[in-house]
């Protein structure tokens, strides 16, 4: 392991999209989904997360570097291969694809989301809440970057965690990776569910 | 019953030498009962005049065996990697599109350069060491329900189809491919072959290995002797799993 690192940076590299970014993206789903409640049942839910001890540790160790190495890294996995979907066109290469397209847009929305919600804050003190929310998706042009962020995201992360269990091992036999192809489907229809309801929901 | 005027219409892309540059060349020639893609190359051979009625170079290509079990004639036919020995021309759509493998250097018109397979196999020590300075004797013997599903996994005939068929096997990659990484799962559950497990695990996990995989399972798809490749890169994912750990964290022996 000493010599080559390789193998060593792209399990950490699947680990992390897991735990803890993935975690988080749910998490963060869930929250997001009071709005569909109540505008003050979001801010109350956003107002517990802000006040979390330890906050700006928690953002850089859970957030902000993990997703930092993982971007990076898979923008690089994402530009060695070359794709063949025209001679080879399978399903699990259509995900292969849309793996790597998925996360180059995950990684441009994080991108812009990070800096509209977290760094204004920091810089300008801009408040963030429901109103925040509900201004930035009143034009229909951020509603429709939100709605493709949200769909990449959450996209690349289930069927990301259907490659975590073949990288790890755990889904060795064809029929286990099909259960898992399945599994990934539910985790994709439910979270985009939410996240789009939440988004409906501040917009409206 | 050959139809006297039947033909077949060949669009064959062809390169002089390593560093040439292709070109397409169509050849018609004519029809006989049960020709395959080599008595069609053969034909050209025969009387190489393309079909503009120029005379030009006999197209080259490799083969060995003539019953896919060598895997040297595995050539791009009609956009898809297989052997030409066993593609039928009756089964083909025409024209017959003939390209070399793009995954593997040209030597000259459809004959490519599959070093890279067999160098993946000497670092990945994908043999039974039975040689030493006295005689090993016989080995352990194996369970015959082992043995039949390891001779399906020695099937590979290192064609380089499952290579061609990988998004993640290019220029830009060093990545060694699902063949080897198959014949390490091969090696390893071999009572003898076992002896080399770890080093073998150091080998898949160095450079080029198991890391590489993307997960496309087109190779699965791909291998004209349908040998569990994706099953066999996960089960070494498990195994570089524990191995990892094991290394990391100690163990009495590395085994
Ligand atoms: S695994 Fe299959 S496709 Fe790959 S080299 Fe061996 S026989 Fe050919
Ligand atoms: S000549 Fe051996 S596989 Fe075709």
């Amino acid at each position: 392991m000493s010599e080559n690192r390789e193998f060593f940076y792209r399990r950490i590299h699947s680990l992390l999209g897991v735990i803890p970014i993935g975690l988080f993206l749910m998490q963060h789903l869930v929250v997001n989904h009071f709005a569909t409640y109540s505008p003050e049942a979001f801010n109350q839910a956003a107002h517990f997360m802000e006040n979390l001890p330890l906050r700006i540790f928690l953002e850089f160790a859970l957030i902000y570097i993990p997703l930092l190495f993982h971007g990076i890294y898979g923008v690089y996995i994402a530009l060695t291969s070359e794709m063949n979907l025209k001679r080879y066109g399978y399903f699990r290469n259509w995900m292969f694809i849309l793996q790597r397209a998925s996360g180059i847009i995950t990684l441009i929305f994080v991108v812009w989301h990070v800096w509209e919600t977290r760094l204004a804050h920091a810089i300008y003190g801009t408040e963030i809440n429901f109103d925040l929310m509900a201004q930035i998706l009143s034009s229909p042009f951020m509603f429709g970057f939100y709605v493709l962020g949200v769909v990449a995201a959450v996209f690349h992360f289930a069927n990301g965690l259907w490659s975590f269990t073949v990288t790890w091992g755990l889904t060795v036999t064809p029929k286990s990776q099909r259960v898992m192809t399945i599994v990934s489907l539910g985790v994709f229809i439910i979270f985009t569910y939410m996240g789009l309801a939440s988004l409906i929901a501040f917009a409206s | 019953m050959a139809d006297e005027n039947k033909t077949i219409k060949l669009i064959i892309q062809r390169q002089d030498e390593p560093e040439a540059a292709p070109y397409e060349e169509e050849f018609d020639i004519p029809y006989r009962n049960n020709m395959n893609v080599i008595s069609a190359l053969m034909e050209i051979r025969r009387n190489p005049v393309n079909a503009k009625g120029e005379q030009t170079t006999p197209v080259f290509w490799d083969m060995g065996c003539l019953e896919e079990v060598c895997g040297a004639c595995s050539m791009v036919i009609n956009g898809e990697a297989q052997q030409s020995c066993t593609a039928l021309i009756d089964q083909l759509e025409q024209p017959v599109k003939l390209e070399p493998m793009k995954t593997f250097p040209v030597m000259r018109d459809l004959a490519v350069d599959r070093s890279r397979m067999f160098d993946s196999l000497k670092q990945v020590k994908a043999w039974v060491p039975i040689d030493g300075t006295y005689d090993l004797g016989e080995g352990p013997r194996m369970a015959e329900s082992k043995r039949q599903w390891a001779y399906e996994l020695s099937k590979c005939m290192t064609c380089g189809v499952c290579l061609e068929a990988c998004p993640n096997v290019n220029s830009n990659s060093e990545f060694i491919g699902p063949a080897a990484l198959s014949q390490v799962r091969l090696f390893n559950s071999h009572p003898t072959g076992e002896f080399h497990k770890a080093e073998r695990m150091d080998a898949v996990t160095g450079e080029g290995g198991l890391q590489q995989c993307g997960n496309s399972q087109n190779c699965v798809e791909a291998c004209p002797k349908g040998i569990p490749l994706t099953t066999s890169i996960a089960a070494l994912n498990r195994e570089a799993t524990v191995h990892s750990f094991k290394e990391f964290f100690g163990s009495d022996y590395h085994n």
